[in-house]
Parts: C-alpha cells; structure tokens; sequence
C-alpha cells in the first residue's frame, strides 16, 4: 500500500468518524478539526485499526504529532 | 472480573482472592436490589462471559484512555441497559404469537401425523423441541400470554399440541389460530380480541416468508430470525422483548385474566341486551386516592398504557409518590373484579386542582376492561372528591397520538363540552359540577371503604 492509499483510506475513516467531509494531510492535528476531543480520538484510533487491520501500542498512540507520523506508522505495520 | 487468578481457581473459593471478593460483593448488591425498588442491576458479570472475558477487556483501552471494557464490547453493554430502560418505559413484549409445525415440533402434523413428530426426549432432535417449548412455557410464569397461529387444520393443530411427549398443551395458549387464512390476518385478529397492539406481540415461525409477511402487513412487529432449531432459544432470548425490571401481582396473573375475558365474552353472547349482561357480572370496583402500595403498579401502568389513555403522560414512581402526598392533585386509582375474577388496578386518573379548577393530567384505562363502564364509576369518584374540596369545574384535555384514536370523544361521552381544538387535533373541554349531579354508573357497585 502507498502513503496515497493510506490517506485515501484515512481520509474515509476521518469523513466517517467525524461525520463531514475531510481530507488529511501530512500536517492535520487536533488542532485542525472542532470535533476531535479526546473522547472522539479514542473512537478515530479504533477506526484507523480496524480499517488497516492493524493493532497500535501505547508508546506509538502517545508519540503521534500529526497524521504524517500516523501514515508512516500504519506504513511499518503493513 | 479480573483478567488475572493469583491464585487460580481457587481466587473463587478462598475468602482472600479477588474474584471471590467480586462475587461476594455482587451479592450484597444482588441482595440490595431485591430489597429497593427503583434499583436495577445491569448483570454485567453475565454479560461479559456471555461475550467472553477475554475479549471483553482490552488492556490496551484501559491503560490508554481507562476504558473499563473494549470499545467492541461497549454496544453490547448499552444494548443491555436499553433493555432495561425500555422495560421500566413499559416497552416490553407482552407475549407469543407461534407456529407450530418446525417451529413448536419437528415436522408437519398434516403430513407426518402426530406419531411421527419430533418432540420428546429419546431423540437428539425432539429434545431440541421439547426444550424450546419448556422455554416458551416458562414465559407464561412470568405472565406472559401465548397464542397460536399456524396453517393448519384446527383438529391436527390440536392433536399436535396434545402429543404425551409435548411441554405446551393447548390450554396453555390463550388463542389458537390453525386455519388456512394469511398468517397476517389472523396475528391481527389475536391482538384485536386480546386488546393488545399488535406491535406487542413477538411472532414467531421458522419459515422467513411468513415472517416477512406478518412484519410487512403489521406495523412495529418483530419476528426473530430465529435460525435453527436448536438456536431458537439462544437467538429468542438475547432479543431482550421480555426483559423484567418490575414484576407485579397483575403481571402473574394475566393469563388468568386473559382466560376470564374468553369466559365474558362466551356470557356476553348470551344477553341481548348489553346492560344486562354487565350486570350479570356482578361486578365490584375498588376507587380510591392513590396509596403507596400500588405506587409501582401506577407506575407501570401510566406508563404502557396507550390506547385509552386521553394525555399520554408518563410518571416516574417518584412523581407518582409525590402526586401521592401533594394537596393540590387528586390523584385516584380503580380497581375492577367480577364474577370471574380480579382485574387488578385497571384505572387511574390523576386531577390537578389550580384555583378552582381541577385539570384532568392523566385519564387512562387498561384495555382488558373495555366496555364495563368502569370509566363511568371513575367520573363518579372524581366529580364526588371535587365537590367535597368545594371545586365546581372540571377541565379534560386530549391529546392526539398514533394509538389513542378510541378516546377522540371520550370527554364528549363524559358529558363534557369542548371548548377549544388546535391544528394538531388537541382539545380542551369542561365540566360543571352541578349540584344535582346524577352518578353515570349504573352497573357497578362501588365499594365503599
């Protein structure tokens, strides 16, 4: 999978999760959608596993800075 | 419970281990809860094995963002209180309607005759049938009503039901629907003479089409997909229609009372004239200002009550409590028996006086004493507590919903005139007590305390 997919994939997971249209990039943070609380960032972390079927550890979900680092997170664990 | 055993098994046993202390202190809770009302437990140790322990906790979530349980495992927990919501809201199924032939017994009694069901215990196979119909049974105790509605003839329905080896006899069932007509129509006919809404009744069958066709025809019914056989219960049983939160007396004995309408209506056919055979049914009403034993069934009742009910407002215990002691309501209940036997607390109407006015919040009735002109002795009452608080109007109000269409023009009937109507079909209507005021029943004796 390229990092085009990844975005495209988590740009799907976003849209649903947040319940409007987004597109992420490298930067996106919380900081750039209202609606990303904590409580809806535990809702986007168990969508991102489960539409890449993959499984994050503590010290990966603490570290993430933007969604940049969450591609080439997913990347690794492909 | 915990995801580890110190000790092992014997955590259970040994008064030092975590998971014998859990199951201790689930009992003092369990004991509680039998003690109060208005406590429910959500029996999440159940629960969570029902879904597996392991994956119902995920460490991860719980180190991350102390997450008690799996996000998975969240809708199923939610699922399990909405039940328990849904029931206290008197959203609870009030009973069965079932097929018979590979629904109640393997097979088909027209064609394999009797002899040859599955059913009983020396098969793999009738053992799976006499199970479910144990299951289904249990649910009468619980006051549950059950009816059949099968395509078949009535004499091989009935040589079926009556099979040694079978737990359901046919006095079980309180309708027994075994013809050739659609499946639809006679599901309608059952509620219709059981007064029930057809939505409160659980259709099921084996066979998908049927199914579909009660559910396409019928508005608000569900019929499992019940799968097979030997899944039944399991798929019955996790659909939460029955869930209890409050059991009461009338809950146990509905079926009995159920059997005592069949009774009326069989007299009933007997009188020409409708009066007479009311009288015939010698029949005493119970009509006072609330008490604090019956609290929980008022409760109950404000709040599944539907069809005869003018206002559709739903109390909590705790207002029903508080309407209880407040000067400034009248708040009274009616009880009904006759002849046959004892309806329970059928009727309530709760007047609030403002000035000099009483407000009628809440008239309902249950739909099981239709037609008895209980609702006569309740005005009765209500007009007599007016008067002797010194009120001479009394104003009712009716609001419109999908199921209260029968009391449109109850006040009319009362007696009362309308003063206002709104777009939405809300009316406003009123009555004055006028010193000559003639009692409306005529057929009721209404004991006097």
């Amino acid at each position: 999978m390229t990092r085009e997919e990844i975005f495209k994939g988590l740009n799907e997971v976003f849209s649903d999760v947040f319940d409007e249209d987004i597109i992420v990039n490298d930067n996106t943070t919380a900081d750039d959608i209202e609606d990303w609380d904590s409580l809806e960032h535990i809702n986007l972390i168990v969508a991102v596993e489960n539409k890449f079927g993959i499984k994050f550890n503590i010290g990966e979900v603490n570290k993430m800075k933007n969604v940049g680092e969450m591609v080439d997170l997913i990347l690794s664990k492909l | 419970m915990p995801l580890y055993r110190l000790m092992g098994n014997k955590e259970a046993s040994d008064i030092h281990g975590k998971i014998n202390f859990i199951s201790r202190l689930n009992d003092e809770f369990y004991t509680y809860a039998r003690e109060h009302d208005n406590f429910y437990i959500c029996d999440i140790n159940y629960i969570s094995a029902d879904y597996g322990l392991k994956k119902w906790q995920e460490p991860f979530y719980w180190y991350m963002y102390k997450y008690a349980l799996n996000v998975s495992a969240i809708p199923y927990l939610s699922y399990n209180i909405a039940n328990i919501i849904k029931s206290l809201l008197g959203k609870n199924k009030k009973g069965f309607v079932l097929d018979l032939d590979n629904t109640l017994w393997g097979g088909i009694v027209g064609d394999d005759g009797v002899d040859n069901l599955e059913i009983g215990p020396e098969e793999s196979s009738g053992q799976v049938y006499s199970e479910f119909q144990n299951y289904i049974k249990e649910h009468k105790d619980l006051g549950l009503v059950l009816n059949i509605d099968s395509k078949n003839e009535a004499e091989n329905a009935l040589s079926g039901l009556n099979h040694p080896d079978g737990v359901l006899k046919p006095d079980d069932f309180i309708e027994i629907k075994a013809n050739w007509e659609p499946k639809d129509r006679n599901f309608l006919q059952i509620a219709d003479s059981l007064t029930v809404l057809p939505e409160s009744l659980v259709f099921v069958d084996d066979n998908p089409a049927e199914r579909a066709i009660v559910t396409s025809n019928i508005k608000g019914v569900v019929a499992p997909e019940i799968g097979e056989a030997h899944d039944y219960i399991q798929v019955i049983d996790r659909s939460g229609f029955f869930e209890v939160t409050n059991l009461s007396k009338d809950d146990l004995k509905r079926n009995e009372m159920y059997k005592e309408n069949v009774k009326r209506a069989k007299l009933q056919a007997t009188f020409e004239n409708y009066e007479d055979y009311l009288l015939s049914l010698e029949m005493i009403a119970n009509i006072k200002r609330f008490e604090s034993i019956y609290t929980a069934r008022i409760a109950q009742l404000s709040n599944k009550s539907n069809q005869f009910n003018l206002t559709t407002k739903r109390y909590t215990q705790t207002e029903i409590e508080d309407i209880m002691i407040d000067k400034e309501y009248i708040p009274i209940y009616g009880k009904l028996s006759d002849k046959f036997g004892d309806n329970g607390l059928v009727s309530i109407v709760i007047g609030h006086i403002i000035k000099d006015v009483c407000h009628i919040e809440l008239w309902l009735m249950s739909c099981r004493v239709l037609k008895r002109d209980l609702e006569f002795a309740m005005m009765d009452e209500l007009v007599k507590l007016c008067r002797e608080q010194g009120i001479k109007k009394i104003k009712g109000y009716y609001y419109p919903t999908a199921k209260n269409k029968m009391v449109k023009d109850f006040y009319s009937t009362m007696g009362f005139t309308k003063l206002s109507e709104d777009d939405n079909g809300n009316t406003e209507w009123k009555f004055d007590i006028i010193d000559n005021y003639k009692n409306k029943n005529n057929v009721i004796k209404v004991e006097e305390i």
